[in-house]
């Protein structure tokens, strides 16, 4: 028997009885997808390094700016989303879903000119990525030279 | 002159609906509706540069093809009441720019379609007019960025989240028919039990449309048999199980005629989670089928209640809770008597 719903006690029966995202079947296409991308990533690493001769950084390079590049190839062409729908954080959270979440908000505030639209809301999504990343890397390189 | 019920509620004489106009998206249009929409636009952008442009014409389309399907000229109507959900009802407010009719902009987030309709009925009711068009658009990709995300970012969606429809439709209302009686009124009380998921306001506005109906119903003194069909806005799949178990605790049974605009409006097997949502969804459900079922007499008496969640991007950041809202109106079809 269920409890009489109240105000009190109805966000509690809510959240236990709505149904939930399967967290399995969510992870293991998170990983996936996200080991595919990272596979094609360590793929082009060793392009650079045993085809093109390149040094270790540079060829960690290159697959850093193709990735960049194909994330926001797919996301212009429309395809990232259907990916990203599909992958969750297995799509977001490589190099890839950094450019998607740059790429797509530039796209969509196009219309709203390129100062105030493009310009302004380019990084609505990726900026607390960037501000927080350049603030731990600081506290990182402050660490590394104390210790 | 209407009478009032009961503290909320006005039985109303004298007031007809005699046409609707209607205008859905491509995936709206795929849906068991699809043969009854005026137009399924193949191109959700419907010739314009902006998706905003496009909401604003898909809202002048049905209140242009209602005013034709009731015989009438533009200058016959005496007031266009009208919203949609962008900030500052601008779909709406742009249409009316083009229309020259008396307008009042109203917002009751999904529950304008409602209460749109309440209020055209009031006013027909009392004799300050005798006719109103009461119109409500919705615009997939327009709520999308307000509301959440960018369209082509990578991310999936919850079990309970819905997808706010791409659609416009306007009813008229006038002083005598033919048409379907508007019969009476309930106006909502805003319910909030607490709900902070914006991903989940079927659960947030469901309070608010089972005591909407339980306020109608006690008000008019009848049993939820009385209506054919009791036919809600946008509670989706969760939400309309929670109203229907809501209401059960409070003595009305409406398992067996309720339907939901939401959950109709898209094919079973579309991948909409929870349903549909936005002002737009009843407007056409209502518009596009049901009035012309309630016209022809396949259905007698139906009572809808347009279901609202009233956050904003602002307040959901915030962390505040959804208030929700949901408006009745009372359709019957036949004469008087």
């Amino acid at each position: 028997m269920d409890p009489t719903l109240r105000p009190e006690n109805y966000d509690a029966y809510i959240q236990k009885n709505m149904p939930k995202s399967n967290l399995i079947w969510d992870l293991a296409r998170a990983f996936f997808v996200g080991g595919l991308i990272c596979t094609l990533g360590q793929g082009l690493n060793a392009l650079g390094m045993e085809v093109f001769k390149l040094s270790e950084d540079q060829a960690g390079m290159l697959s850093i700016v193709v990735l960049i590049f194909l994330g926001a190839l797919l996301t212009g062409l429309g395809v990232y989303d259907v990916l990203g729908k599909f992958a969750g954080a297995g799509s977001i959270v490589p190099i890839t879903g950094f450019a998607n979440s740059i790429v797509a908000p530039a796209m969509e505030f196009k219309r709203e000119g390129y100062v105030l639209g493009v310009g302004a809301k380019m990084f609505a999504i990726a900026g607390p990525v960037l501000v927080y990343g350049t603030i731990l890397s600081v506290a990182a390189g402050i660490a590394a030279l104390l210790f | 002159m209407s009478r009032r019920t009961g503290k909320r509620t006005f039985a109303l004489t004298g007031v007809y609906a005699v046409a609707a106009g209607t205008v859905v998206g491509d995936m709206e249009g795929k849906g068991p509706f699809g043969p009854y929409y005026d137009r399924v636009l193949k191109d959700d952008l419907f010739g314009e540069k902006t998706w905003e442009k496009a909401e604003s014409k898909m809202f002048q389309f049905a209140v242009d093809k209602a005013i034709e399907k009731a015989g009438l000229k533009t200058g016959d109507v005496d007031c266009l009441i009208g919203g949609d959900l962008l900030n500052q009802i601008i779909s709406s407010s742009f249409a009316a720019r083009e229309l020259h009719i008396p307008y009042l902009g109203i917002y009751g987030a999904c529950s304008t379609f409602s209460e749109a309709t309440l209020l055209g009925g009031l006013l027909i009711d009392s004799r300050s007019m005798d006719c109103a068009v009461c119109a409500t658009s919705t615009h997939f990709s327009t709520a999308e960025r307000q509301y959440r995300m960018p369209l082509e970012l990578g991310t999936g969606r919850t079990p309970t989240a819905q997808r706010t429809t791409t659609a416009a439709g306007a009813c008229v209302l006038r002083s005598r028919g033919p048409g379907v009686r508007v019969t009476g009124c309930t106006l909502g009380e805003i319910v909030d039990w607490h709900i902070k998921d914006a991903n989940n306001m079927g659960a947030a506005m469901a309070p608010a449309a089972a005591d909407t109906i339980a306020a109608h119903l006690l008000e008019t003194e009848r049993a939820p048999g009385y209506y054919d069909c009791i036919l809600t806005g946008d509670l989706g799949h969760h939400g309309s199980e929670v109203a229907i178990k809501l209401l059960r605790q409070r003595g009305f049974d409406i398992s067996k005629n309720h339907a939901d605009c939401g959950i109709e409006i898209y094919p079973a097997d579309a991948d909409v989670q929870s349903g549909g949502s936005g002002c737009g969804c009843s407007a056409v459900v209502f518009g596009a089928f049901y009035l012309k079922e309630l016209m022809n007499g396949r259905i007698n008496r139906l009572l809808l209640v347009s279901t609202g969640a009233l956050l904003s991007p602002t307040s959901t950041l915030q962390g505040e809770t959804i208030p929700g809202i949901a408006h009745a109106v009372a359709f019957e079809s036949g004469e008087e008597g």
